[in-house]
């Protein structure tokens, strides 16, 4: 067993939240087309507010800590706020688009011992990156940002969210990522708003689209093994849980509400109001979402591809049932496998040429999202 | 400079890396290179007393010999080892001399 997989089950089994994700703010300096935030910062937790967070999650026994919004270096205290985190010996992930990240910045976070820095890069050519984050010349800063943070020995991550508009020009953003000395990685994720428009769907890639992505070895590995049939469901599958939403991640909002996951917006207390902790362990929310086994699932639980669905239970509560199915995930086990899932059985696809010929039948009535988690 | 590992030496916590106690180990991630490390409880107690003020002798002394059945010279000659090992792997600082006292 890895020390990671060790670390995570002795986390799971103490009931220990070991990753949080903390949206600072959701302002931001660009108005990227796919994102799921309105950009309101009224009524956003003061400095005192976060600092006071971040003992109540290190206190709760919180070890990596994503910081993220909105864009934080939007904050004039950002920089206060990650020192205050290292002082508290967080393991410190920064998502930020590198837009206001000058020599400066870059030094600080060296000096903060940040461990690595996501940033979001949607093309290597400036007229689609920016079409897409909708600020001219957002392309170039980012770029700056980037090799400034490397230049600083700061492990940079270039993260490519894929969509229709910009579907062409991964390998682009793969090519850069490599000559910057930056991590590559493809997220094809595309989820509601939080407020629930699910409007943002229509820029999803297409089911032909998502085949593709599967079956690019540089991007899954083996191919073979990404996209073989589910292995058979025992009971270890049965009475396994969904994910770590909620069991050892959760998530913080900028105005302090506490969701299980930044994908799964379903409030179970505020630190404004109630320790972190007490939240964490007394929420009848969390404590609804930790009683879910693969066994408690609707459909899911009869369906071949419990074992192997990346079902997000954040996604089927945004469809309206958490017990639920995540529509997109049952797109994606069967655009791996060719496989029907149960829930496309319950909405009348017998077989895969019946889905071939009605794909929209199956996003349309649900609205389903696309979702995928490429090779790493 | 590096500084040789003895009874008298001082350690403290380096700053380049993340930690967390879970289930009585203390859990340490490398900033640098993402390396995570486990400590045992021994080890633990070492990490959680290496304040650069408290020499190396006080630590055995005062924490692992009160807390466990050991000799203390066989005591001094692990946690000397441990403690090596650990400022190769960027986790303590070494010092001859303790920290200066903020005033």
């Amino acid at each position: 067993m890895s020390l990671i997989t060790d670390l995570n089950r002795k986390a799971l089994d103490r009931g220990v939240p070991l990753s949080v994700h903390l949206d600072v703010t959701y302002r931001c300096n660009e108005r990227c087309e796919h994102c799921y935030l309105e950009h309101d910062g009224d009524g956003e937790m003061s400095t005192a507010e976060i600092l006071s967070t971040l003992d109540q999650l290190a206190a709760a026994g919180v070890f990596f800590l994503t910081i993220s919004g909105g864009e934080p270096l939007i904050r004039p205290d950002i920089f206060e706020i990650i020192e205050y985190a290292r002082s508290l010996r967080f393991n410190v992930k920064l998502k930020t688009n590198a837009i206001l990240i000058r020599e400066k910045e870059a030094r600080r976070l060296r000096e903060l011992n940040v461990e690595q820095v996501q940033i979001s890069v949607y093309s290597h050519r400036a007229q689609v990156h920016d079409g897409i984050s909708k600020v001219p010349g957002s392309l170039d800063r980012t770029i700056r940002g980037i090799r400034l943070l490397k230049a600083h020995g700061i492990k940079v991550t270039i993260a490519n969210v894929l969509m229709r508009g910009n579907m062409g020009d991964a390998e682009g953003v793969r090519q850069l990522a490599a000559e910057v000395g930056a991590h590559y990685t493809l997220d094809p994720t595309i989820t509601p708003m939080m407020n629930g428009d699910a409007s943002l769907l229509r820029l999803r890639i297409s089911s032909d689209s998502l085949r593709t992505v599967f079956n690019d070895s540089t991007l899954v590995g083996s191919v073979e093994e990404f996209c073989a049939p589910p292995a058979a469901i025992d009971e270890d599958t049965l009475e396994g849980y969904p994910c770590s939403a909620g069991h050892t991640a959760a998530y913080v909002s900028p105005w302090g509400d506490v969701y299980p996951c930044v994908q799964f917006p379903m409030t179970c207390g505020n630190v404004r109001e109630q320790d972190f902790g007490d939240i964490w362990k007394n929420s009848p929310q969390f404590a609804e979402v930790r009683g879910i086994r693969g066994k408690h699932l609707t459909t899911c639980s009869s369906c071949s591809h419990l074992g192997s669905c990346t079902r997000c239970p954040g996604l089927a509560w945004m469809e309206g049932n958490m017990r639920g199915p995540s529509t997109v995930d049952c797109e994606k086990s069967f655009m791996r496998t060719g496989i029907v899932t149960a829930n496309m059985l319950a909405r009348g696809f017998s077989d895969a040429s019946a889905f071939a010929e009605h794909p929209q039948q199956l996003r349309g009535a649900s609205r389903a999202l696309v979702q995928i988690q490429p090779a790493r | 400079m590096t500084t040789a590992v003895s009874s008298n030496t001082y350690v403290s916590r380096s700053s380049a890396v993340a930690a967390r106690e879970l289930g009585g180990e203390m859990m340490i991630m490398s900033a640098t290179d993402s390396t995570l490390f486990s400590l045992n409880e021994t080890a633990t107690l070492i990490w959680n007393a290496a304040d650069g003020k408290t020499s190396l002798r006080d630590i055995v002394e005062y924490k692992i010999c009160a807390e466990f059945d050991v000799e203390p010279e066989a005591a001094y000659r692990d946690a000397e080892a441990l403690v090596a090992n650990l400022a190769a792997l960027g986790i303590l600082n070494l010092s001859a001399e303790p920290k200066p006292a903020r005033n």
